[in-house]
């Protein structure tokens, strides 16, 4: 019996071999001057499916590049794809397509029809990498996608306007995609997810976007993992999904009015750990939140490190380091139905006498200046005189405008190492 | 002119009174410094100082000090000297010396600690408030007669800058809070020295929440060149207005 398997795996080995041993009866195809074809289009054309169209460096106008049969399309020293501002640049129409190493300059903008650099249409395992994408409309679009990669990208906009301009990388009704060490500056939104699930976000940098640096909506079971998101318009939103888990990112500088490290809203069952939130205006703003896990993000100079509404519940808060965050949290009712217990808070002023490293009283992070300013944002004005002060050290006596539940029993004395 | 101001400066530098504040100061501030483990911390606690101390000790020390050298400033309208010279050199050595006492003693701490924006706004605007409160205390010696009640009057409008002012605002805050008010509120901060130092040096320290919904006014004003320049130039004028006033009251006063 074990002979007779062994026998079918040797078969199967063999038979495999011969699969591997197919593509190697592929053609490439060299385009450029002086070259066998001219134009990628005529390369496209002629190429069968498997091949390799190879493209020396020069200006490429050709309109619309339609991608139907399964190529690797591969550039070498980045040939320009110019969409002379009117058409889309790259279409892939066809499973197992690579691009690579182009660099895919002034596409179309159009209100109605969604021009990208490169877009792929209902199709699956596209592979786009090493691209340079320069004032596109949208950088890289993807349209019922499923198991493609979008990898070392570099998008980049120059759009003043929210309505000149479109996504870095868009994703839309997509399953399984990787998104993994692109650079994206100046789009509306960096990233967009909508309808997408079972996705990896991981390794890119999205700088600089007028809106948002990171856009979901309706995407679940998805993870993005140590990504830089630094002085977008907005922040990072994250709305209507569960399932999402937020490991490793590094949130800055998103400064406003509406700028949020993270936005959740409606989100459930989610993770957000090891992520570092540094001078936010607000670091994570959470609206009917359920179920959510955050542990080991380190809060630092925020305007306020979070801000919880009345609406969230089941929310744990642990093990975070909350330093020099100038509100640690502010919320807009009195009903808490959060945990946040084990975190260290630069404002705690409590002792321990058992010397267990965990202070004996609790400690309340919302400060009744922070209630005050909730209710009467121009009291901001008068933040840190000596006046908000007393009335801070009397609420802390007596607690009265703040939310009586919503405390840190096991406040720790020393940060923690993340 | 400069003779005077040589004695005064001396005069007060041999104070034993001027030597513990600036002692004070540099102990305060360097504790505070080397006690927290983070140096924004450090920070919050000299604004306490500089907000609170700071003007305290200029304002009553001054008054003091003008009532104590009442036969000193006699003997020298005695002599062939213009009214306006002797009162103004006797501000120009109370502020520079109370300036030198502050430098000395917050200055060089958070020159060490943290030398960035906000420590030196915070250092320029301690400078300012120092010398502001010379020139209070100046006008409130000259308006009365009696020792005691020039002190008093001292304390009171000190208590009135750093306290009651700001209680005022915030029943304001909260009695006009249907009303656009944010924008007058830049208006009413500019009354009072300590508040327009204090959000000067708020836009440094807590940046990231002053970009906030209301903040972004402050900021829009006062972090712009014009807002800056425009806030400074008030913090001027509240040392020129006092010093003005009690100049015109010194010359006319009988002693």
């Amino acid at each position: 019996m074990e002979r007779n398997q062994q026998i079918v795996k040797y078969i199967l080995f063999i038979l495999l071999l011969g699969v591997q041993t197919l593509p190697l009866r592929a053609n490439t195809i060299t385009v450029g001057k002086n070259k066998s074809v001219a134009t990628i289009k005529a390369a496209i054309a002629k190429a069968m499916h498997g091949d390799t169209v190879l493209v020396y460096p020069g200006m490429y106008k050709e309109k619309n590049l339609v991608i139907d049969k399964k190529i690797w399309l591969i550039g070498i020293d980045y040939p320009t794809v110019d969409g002379e501002n009117k058409y889309e640049n790259i279409s892939i129409k066809s499973p197992g397509v690579l691009v690579q190493g182009f660099k895919v300059i002034n596409s179309g903008v159009s209100s109605i029809e969604d021009f990208a650099g490169i877009k792929i249409y209902n199709t699956r395992d596209v592979i786009i990498r090493n691209n340079k994408l320069d004032n596109t409309f949208f950088g890289i679009y993807s349209q019922y996608g499923t198991n493609c990669t979008f990898e070392n990208n570099e998008i980049r906009a120059h759009n003043l306007e929210e309505q000149q301009s479109g996504n870095g990388i868009h994703c839309w009704k997509s399953d399984s995609m990787r998104i993994i060490g692109n650079q994206i500056s100046g789009h509306r939104d960096g990233i967009y997810f909508e309808f997408v699930t079972n996705s990896l976000i991981w390794r890119n940098d999205s700088q600089k976007n007028l809106r948002y640096g990171l856009h979901f909506m309706f995407s679940n079971h998805d993870s993005y993992v140590t990504n830089i998101f630094k002085n977008n318009g907005a922040g990072v939103a994250v709305m209507f999904s569960h399932h999402v888990k937020m490991f490793n990112n590094h949130f800055e500088e998103n400064w406003g009015d509406a700028a949020y490290g993270i936005l959740l809203k409606e989100i459930s069952d989610s993770h957000i750990e090891n992520n570092r939130f540094v001078k936010n205006t607000i670091g994570i703003y959470m609206e009917g939140v359920s179920r959510l896990q955050m542990k080991k993000n380190s809060f630092e100079r925020n305007g306020w490190a979070m801000k919880i509404q009345a609406s969230c519940m089941d929310i744990t808060v642990s093990s975070n380091n909350f330093l020099g965050n100038t509100f640690d949290v502010g919320t807009n009712g009195s009903l808490v139905l959060n945990t946040f217990n084990g975190n260290y808070w630069d404002k705690y002023e409590g002792y321990d006498l058992n010397k267990n490293h965990i202070g004996d009283i609790p400690y309340r992070p919302v400060s009744m200046y922070s209630v005050i300013v909730e209710k009467n944002p121009p009291a901001m004005m008068l933040f840190r005189s000596f006046m908000t002060s007393l009335l801070d050290k009397t609420e802390k006596v007596l607690p009265s405008l703040t939310p009586e539940n919503l405390k840190d029993i096991y406040p720790l004395m020393k940060p923690l190492r993340l | 002119m400069k003779k005077v101001i040589k004695y005064v400066i001396i005069d007060i530098l041999r104070n034993k009174i001027m030597l513990g504040y600036t002692l004070f100061l540099f102990i305060l501030s360097l504790s505070i410094f080397s006690l927290e483990d983070n140096a924004a911390k450090g920070l919050l606690g000299l604004l306490n100082i500089i907000l609170i101390i700071v003007p305290l000790v200029s304002l009553i020390f001054s008054t003091i000090y003008v009532y104590n050298s009442a036969e000193f400033i006699e003997l020298l309208v005695s002599q062939p000297l213009k009214r306006k010279t002797i009162w103004m050199s006797l501000f120009t050595g109370l502020a520079s010396s109370m300036t030198l006492a502050f430098l000395a003693g917050a200055g060089i701490p958070v020159l060490i600690y943290q030398s960035d924006v906000t420590g030196l706004m915070m250092i320029l605007i301690g400078v300012l408030l120092s010398v502001i409160f010379v020139a209070v205390a100046l006008l409130a010696a000259v308006k009365t007669r009696d020792k005691a009640k020039g002190i008093g009057a001292a304390i009171l409008l000190w208590l009135y800058f750093s306290l009651l002012f700001d209680g005022f605002i915030l029943f304001l805050l909260f009695q006009f809070s249907d009303y656009p008010i944010e924008k007058a509120m830049v208006g009413v901060s500019m009354l009072n020295p300590i508040d327009l130092g204090r959000i000067l040096i708020l836009l440094k320290m807590d940046i990231s929440a002053m970009m906030g919904y209301t903040g972004a006014i402050f900021k829009d004003f006062f972090g712009t060149v014009t807002g800056m320049s425009l806030s400074f130039l008030v913090l001027v004028i509240w040392i020129i207005m006092p010093l003005t006033l009690s100049v015109r009251n010194f010359k006319r006063k009988d002693l």
